[in-house]
């Protein structure tokens, strides 16, 4: 048994900063049969506690190493409808993988690899289509076909309901695919779990926004039996700084949406613009701030500076995503806090003025925050300045839903089963939790679907 | 998808649209919007509502060919189909009895001034509608104003048609009678609505202004749409369409509009270069 993990195949720094495709390219089916004897098959099974959507890793890792590939992914997705979206973009590290008994020793199971290899594997060598449920059971309302959604949609619908879910963009799977870039999640592969979903019997309808062209109440009225909603963290904070508004000045939001869900890539072939000058920056530490970064990379930017107000120890992005934004050449500005946007007078940005942080004491967070040492002021030269430090709830639908509990942040409150203060109505996702990850949405979505089922039953 | 019922050329290049959108059209209010797009690889575009029929299940818009989305969209005929079309968005105007209100409409701002001054008199108000254009051609919607206003006051830039001359001049008039106004609701260019707030600012009459900045989804979530209104940034997706005219930062509104002057005059030459006989390079 190699006491290392299986590496996984990588598009090379210097070819990748020049393409959207795929950086990592998955193991081969040699390597991941390797990589699964590496399993203790520990009975325990510690890993399925850090699961939120309480995978049977041990299992399916077993098929791995039997060469069973299409019968593990069954196996995940008895659990996982997402298994080649969750392969990519879960932060296994905290989660499976940190409880790994492997990785006391240093070198946990690479469950997430694993995962991605037989999902995509199913996919391509397979054609297993769902076995067909018979659904006689009450309508069913999802709002919002993000990652929350879909798996509430697809759980539902597995227990025989007639689930319908209502998407506000022309696309379905909500920051699937207007957040996270090609690079790291490729659209086809959504695609293909969207289309997994909808072979369940899950009506999805595009271009209908909760809040707007129905009102929850509206649903019921139209013979739907429970709700679940699962619309997300859409809206984008800004600084509230100086010059915010220039031409140059984006959200994540909206400079990812622009360049993944509209494709402006590919301007004028696709004909949604985005404005991209030759310097960038980047606020924030997160996922989204790595992802806007490496993106302006591959529009074509010469530079690009990621400022964060902490020091790297404590951005919140996933290890591999900061280790994959430095080998391609992303500046990092730590302890770095922008103050002004500083613009030309034709109300362009020319700049972003930043003034150096140190670090103080611990805050209620546990991380020591950063204060700022006077006059250490500077300014950054860039064209573009993309905004990458959180959403807050979109607040559409509580504020057209009477009866909802709403907390201060603008989340909707729920029990520990994603039941909300009306009856009948269930929540999960960001939308609940704030600004999150996609497997806990799924969780949410997972644990919202069970309790929908048992107050239908119950009825 | 969804089907254009119906078209009409209203003046050059500026056409009038019936499309089948039965959700749109139940919810649809006098002020809201809806996003549309043509063709697959389309941009999404915000488009005010003109007029709806909750019965047959239809939404009116009217729109101006300024660039390749519109013109897409005025290449389609009745019975062809628009990928998409979402809606209602934003708030609708706040619509109650008041009085007297003026309703200024400039270009095709009138489109959406329409429903706003039907609903206004409905609700018992004297509607007294300013409409102005550059020239007698580009006049749109005449009897649908007159039969929504009390009063209906035409203006060209060229006196080739009513009086001669700008919307403010008129709305000076009325408030230097002594007029008792109560509000004062204009849409149209960007330089339109600033002169109606700097005619009423002195005069302290509330005047309310939509916008239509440059937009994405038109939910709340991407912020391209944002104007600093008094002191703080709003969103004209959800915040507004509407917002108090004598608040709202006209040039920051004007500057941000011409974000993609670059990338739009690339994307006419490409479409223009797609077909036809044109031997250029692009």
């Amino acid at each position: 048994m190699p006491a290392l993990r299986q590496a996984m195949p990588e598009q090379p720094a210097s070819e990748r900063i020049k393409n959207f495709h795929e950086v990592a390219l998955g193991y081969s089916e040699e390597t991941a049969k390797v990589e699964a004897s590496r399993c203790l098959q520990c009975k325990t099974a510690p890993c399925r506690n850090g699961c939120p959507v309480e995978v049977d890793i041990p299992a399916f890792i077993k098929l791995v190493r039997e060469g069973k590939f299409a019968e593990a992914a069954l196996k995940i997705k008895e659990k996982n409808s997402l298994p080649a979206v969750c392969g990519r973009v879960c932060p296994q590290e905290v989660q499976c993988e940190s409880l790994c008994v492997l990785g006391k020793k240093g070198s946990p199971v690479a469950i997430g690899r694993l995962e991605r290899f037989c999902a995509d594997y199913e996919r391509e060598q397979t054609k297993t289509a769902p076995a067909p449920v018979k659904r006689t059971g009450d309508k069913v309302a999802i709002v919002g076909s993000g990652p929350a959604g879909l798996t509430a949609a697809g759980d539902l619908a597995l227990a025989g309901y007639q689930v319908t879910v209502f998407e506000a963009l022309h696309k379905p799977a909500g920051v699937l695919v207007y957040g996270i870039p090609e690079f790291r999640l490729p659209k086809s592969i959504v695609a293909a779990e969207v289309e997994y979903i909808k072979n369940l019997g899950v009506e999805l309808l595009t271009n209908v926004v909760v809040g707007k062209t129905i009102t929850v109440d509206e649903l019921f009225e139209q013979g739907y039996k429970a709700v679940f909603v699962g619309s997300g963290a859409g809206s984008p904070q800004f600084l509230r700084i100086p010059g915010e508004n220039l031409n140059g000045v984006y959200s994540a939001n909206e400079f990812l949406t622009r360049t993944n869900l509209m494709k402006a890539y590919d301007f004028p072939n696709q004909q949604t613009p985005i404005g991209l000058g030759k310097r960038v920056a980047v606020v924030g530490g997160g996922n989204v701030a790595m992802d806007s970064a490496r993106t302006a990379l591959r529009l074509g930017a010469e530079k690009v500076s990621l400022v964060y107000r902490r020091s790297e120890k404590e951005m919140p992005a996933r290890h591999e995503e900061v280790e994959h934004a430095k080998e391609e050449g992303i500046d990092f500005n730590m302890l770095t806090n922008p103050v002004k946007v500083i613009g030309n007078a034709e109300g362009w940005v020319t700049g972003l003025e930043c003034v150096k942080m140190e670090l103080g004491a611990p805050d209620a967070s546990g991380r020591r925050s950063p204060v700022e040492i006077p006059g250490s002021n500077f300014v950054l030269p860039v064209e573009t300045v993309v905004i990458a430090i959180g959403n807050t709830p979109n607040p559409l639908i509580p504020q057209t839903t009477p009866g909802l509990e709403i907390s201060r942040k603008g989340t909707i409150n729920v029990d520990d089963e994603g039941k909300t203060a009306r009856e009948g109505v269930y929540a999960g996702g960001d939308i609940v939790t704030g600004a999150a990850t996609v497997i806990s949405a799924m969780g949410a979505g997972k644990r919202a679907a069970k309790a929908i089922h048992e107050y239908l039953s119950n009825r | 998808m969804y089907k254009v019922l119906e078209k009409k050329v209203l003046s050059p290049g500026v056409n009038q649209m019936v499309i089948e959108a039965p959700m749109v059209a139940r919810k649809a209010q006098p002020g809201e919007f809806i996003i549309l797009r043509v063709t697959e690889d389309g941009e999404r575009i915000p488009l005010t509502i003109q007029d709806f029929d909750r019965e047959k299940g239809t939404i009116s818009i009217i729109f101006q060919e300024v660039g390749v989305t519109t013109r897409d969209l005025g290449q389609l005929e009745p019975g062809e189909f628009l990928v998409d079309f979402v809606g209602p968005l934003g708030r609708p105007t706040h619509i109650e009895k008041m009085g007297t209100v003026v309703c200024v409409g400039g270009g095709i701002g009138v489109a959406p001034i329409y429903p706003i001054a039907r609903a206004l008199k409905e609700a018992g108000n004297e509607v007294i509608s300013i409409v102005g254009s550059r020239t007698k051609d580009l006049l749109i919607l005449e009897e649908e104003m007159k039969a929504a206003s009390s009063t209906l006051i035409i203006t060209t830039d060229d006196g080739t048609y009513g009086r001669k001359g700008f919307v403010t001049q008129v709305l000076q008039e009325l408030i230097e009678k002594g007029q008792p106004i109560a509000e004062v609701i204009a849409i149209g260019p960007v330089v339109m609505m600033r002169a109606v707030a700097e005619t009423t600012r002195p005069h302290g009459i509330k005047t309310v202004v939509s916008l239509n900045p440059i937009m994405v989804d038109g939910t709340g979530m991407c912020g391209g749409c944002r104007v600093s209104v008094g002191d703080a940034t709003k969103f004209a997706c959800v915040d507004g369409p509407e917002f108090d005219g004598h608040q709202v930062d006209f040039a920051g509104l004007m500057s941000r509009q011409k974000m993609y002057k670059t990338q739009e005059k690339q994307a006419e030459e490409h479409t223009h270069c797609k077909g036809g006989t044109c031997t250029c390079q692009h």
